[in-house]
């Protein structure tokens, strides 16, 4: 059980979104709103019905899911049928010392890293570095985010919160060459620097967007290329697989890849998209002579077993949170973990295990308004998976507040307030003197504003003031 | 090889796996949807005349069809498409692009239409050194193949001479043959074969990170050349 010390306020969400510049409160809610839009209007051109194909590809994840003891015994064993080695980690610990044997057999000094979100979960980078391994990240937006000791703020478009000149004065304070702030440039510079990175680098590590149990081959998307970079410049790829990513057949693929290029960035297909199995061809002369999977666990079967298992059908295209009016006022850094927006609101939690209280907070920072759940490619309750988490955060009295809180509304307190508003002179009354509790201290308010104080944001008492409008008015 | 602390770690993590599963009380089947082929036409053709004229304009029988309906995808993404080795070189040199790879097997190709009376002069490497990597303007590999319905091109270790040539200099040329053209993504995951590396590509490289700007040419080619012959 947490200390009330790292317990978070319970409008955390509120008080971040609050403290946000309006440079980038502009940036994200652009960013959000344009990447929106274009998944709609692609998805509306090709398909008259893209709710059939949403449905679809969650059932595909679903069973998947469902029948987890089958699949991945099956991805197994045909990836060690071609060449694969593949390991198992209970969590995160389990995981890093798997890459860090990996990689000291090899005598590895540096990898290059293609975005992943678990390697960001089990905090792999920091871990690496820590033991003398120089780990980068190729994707442009996480580079940037690695210069600037930062988070990525959304799943997909890792910097939507930053703007241009933030992004040239990190590439100047990191030695790029002098401030320029035209994204060609940034790129080209990016482009320039990463290049010899990748050639330099001992072994690529990558994530997986999905692995086929049929034939073992992990896909992985990419816009930029990086990840082919890594598997091409490289002579060890080691991959982090969420156990949740199998899907049961290579024909499945087709659906998924087509929903997910759709979903995260209004595409056909992504730029890239690579299937992998095992160490490079006879004959070929570049990429991996050595090609490790590491399946992670890390809170999945709990989840799995759980009444939020639809969570772990998630295939991270970010829709969700382009499409949400709480991320797109609050960004990414407000949902304090990994993953953001109301996938991250459902499943930060959950993956938190013991440390649930901390983040328990954030299945609140939602308006229930359901436009998660209907762009979701997967077809994830997600507005569901919210209010059953609420719940679960009230019914383990996570947090102090909302214990002494209960009841919410004091007993008696409906009939005091049906006396009040049907007796015109009581209400007047209070309207009146209501202006008084501006001015009182807390400890002074009368016990049930107290305690309800202690969990909600008390707005200024404004009683009266129609009335006084109205008056003017008729008086004018 | 498992070694016996490794074989202990799977079997714990397998019993948690199937106790996650165990738990449940339905289990969803699996989804029938058929033909994946039929199916995505028939979710495609369930919308406008354009998106139905798009969708079977894939199914197209010929080859010449489907050559068609790839270039078009193809230009879509940003990409362009040569069905002459001449054209190409002229296109080559008019970017000031005069030095790159070139797959040996495709060399006497290249140095034939090199050979014609007004080609420009390019010079080949038939080597690839990593250590110059930055001195190819061009690289010129095969390609496992092609997908008409998204503009697609495949490449593979079996096909494709070196990863680093079709990915690290400016322009990629592939180059394949009309019949390598499939139709349907799908037709061409049934196609995957047994190669430890298949890469589709579709359009050069690109990025919308700093303020949704478009950027081609990240890390990846920033064009991306089909030569079909």
């Amino acid at each position: 059980m947490s200390t009330n010390a790292d317990r978070h306020p319970p409008d955390a969400v509120d008080r971040f979104a609050a403290a946000q510049g309006d440079d980038r409160r502009a940036a994200v809610r652009l960013g959000s709103k344009a990447g929106h839009e274009k998944r709609t209007e692609i998805l509306f051109r090709d398909y008259a019905d893209p709710d059939e194909l949403r449905r679809l590809a969650g059932a595909i994840k679903q069973h998947a899911l469902d029948h987890l003891d089958v699949y991945l015994p099956r991805a197994e064993a045909q990836l060690r049928a071609h060449g694969a080695q593949v390991h198992f980690a209970a969590d995160a610990v389990e995981a890093r010392d798997h890459v860090l044997a990996i990689l000291r057999a090899r005598g590895a000094l540096g990898v290059v890293k293609s975005k992943s979100m678990v390697t960001e979960e089990i905090e792999l980078g920091p871990f690496l570095a820590r033991h003398g391994i120089e780990s980068i990240e190729t994707d442009l937006g996480e580079f940037i985010v690695q210069i600037d000791d930062d988070h990525p703020s959304h799943i997909v478009k890792p910097i939507i919160h930053k703007n241009r000149r933030e992004i040239a004065n990190s590439l100047e304070r990191h030695g790029l060459g002098p401030y320029d702030d035209t994204p060609e440039v940034i790129t080209r510079r990016a482009r320039a620097f990463l290049r010899n990175k990748y050639l330099s680098a001992d072994a690529g590590i990558t994530g997986a967007n999905f692995v086929s149990a049929e034939s073992g081959r992990l896909v992985l998307v990419t816009n930029e290329g990086n990840s082919r970079f890594c598997l091409a410049a490289t002579g060890c790829h080691i991959a982090l697989v969420g156990i949740e990513k199998i899907v049961p057949r290579d024909r499945d693929l087709g659906v998924l890849l087509n929903v997910l290029a759709r979903s995260a960035t209004g595409q056909q297909l992504s730029v890239y998209t690579e299937f992998l199995r095992g160490p490079r061809a006879p004959g070929q002369v570049d990429g991996p002579e050595e090609m490790h999977v590491i399946f992670l666990d890390n809170g999945r079967t709990g989840v799995l077993a759980s009444e939020y298992r639809e969570i772990l059908r998630c295939i991270r295209c970010g829709a969700c949170l382009n499409v949400c009016p709480v991320y797109r006022q609050a960004s990414g850094h407000a949902y304090r973990g990994v993953y953001s927006g109301p996938v991250g609101a459902v499943l930060s939690p959950l993956l938190a295990g013991s440390d649930f209280a901390t983040l328990s907070d954030l299945p609140k920072a939602s308006s229930l308004c359901g436009a998660c759940n209907e762009v979701c490619p997967v077809d994830i309750p997600i507005p569901d998976l919210l209010l059953r988490l609420r719940d679960r955060a009230q019914r383990a009295g996570t947090t102090s507040v909302s214990a002494d809180a209960t009841p919410t509304v004091p007993p008696g307190a409906m009939t005091a307030w049906a006396e009040v508003a049907t007796r015109p002179w009581a209400w007047k009354g209070a309207l009146a003197t209501g202006g008084l509790m501006n001015h009182l201290p807390q400890a002074l308010r009368p016990k049930p504003l107290r305690v309800w104080g202690q969990n909600h944001v008390q707005a200024p008492w404004r009683g009266g003031a129609f009335r006084k409008w109205l008056a003017q008015r008729r008086r004018a | 090889m498992i070694d016996r602390s490794d074989d202990a770690a799977r079997a714990r993590f397998f019993a948690r796996v199937s106790e996650a599963v165990g738990a449940r009380p339905t289990k969803r089947p699996a989804p029938e949807y058929g033909d994946a082929i039929a199916f995505a036409r028939e979710v495609a053709t369930n919308g406008t005349a354009e998106a139905g004229a798009r969708a079977t304009a894939s199914d197209s029988a010929t080859a010449e069809e489907r050559l068609a309906r790839f270039r078009e995808r193809l230009e879509a993404a940003h990409g362009r498409l040569f069905t002459d080795a001449g054209a190409l070189i002229s296109w080559l040199a008019a970017q000031g692009a005069r030095h790159g790879y070139c797959d040996p097997v495709l060399a006497p190709v290249f140095a034939a239409a090199l050979a014609r009376p007004g080609a420009p002069s390019l010079t080949l490497e038939t080597e690839l050194e990593r250590a110059r990597i930055d001195d190819y303007r061009f690289g010129i590999t095969r390609a496992a193949g092609a997908i008409a319905e998204t503009g697609t091109i495949i490449i593979d270790d079996a096909h494709t001479s070196r990863r680093l040539a079709a990915l690290a200099p400016w322009i990629h040329v592939a180059v394949f043959a009309p019949a390598q053209i499939h139709a349907h993504v799908a037709d061409a995951i049934a196609a995957l074969g047994d190669d430890p590396n298949v890469v589709w590509c579709t359009g050069p490289s690109k990025t919308a990170d700093v303020e949704g700007i478009l950027i081609e040419g990240v890390h990846g080619p920033g064009e991306q050349i089909a030569l079909v012959v």
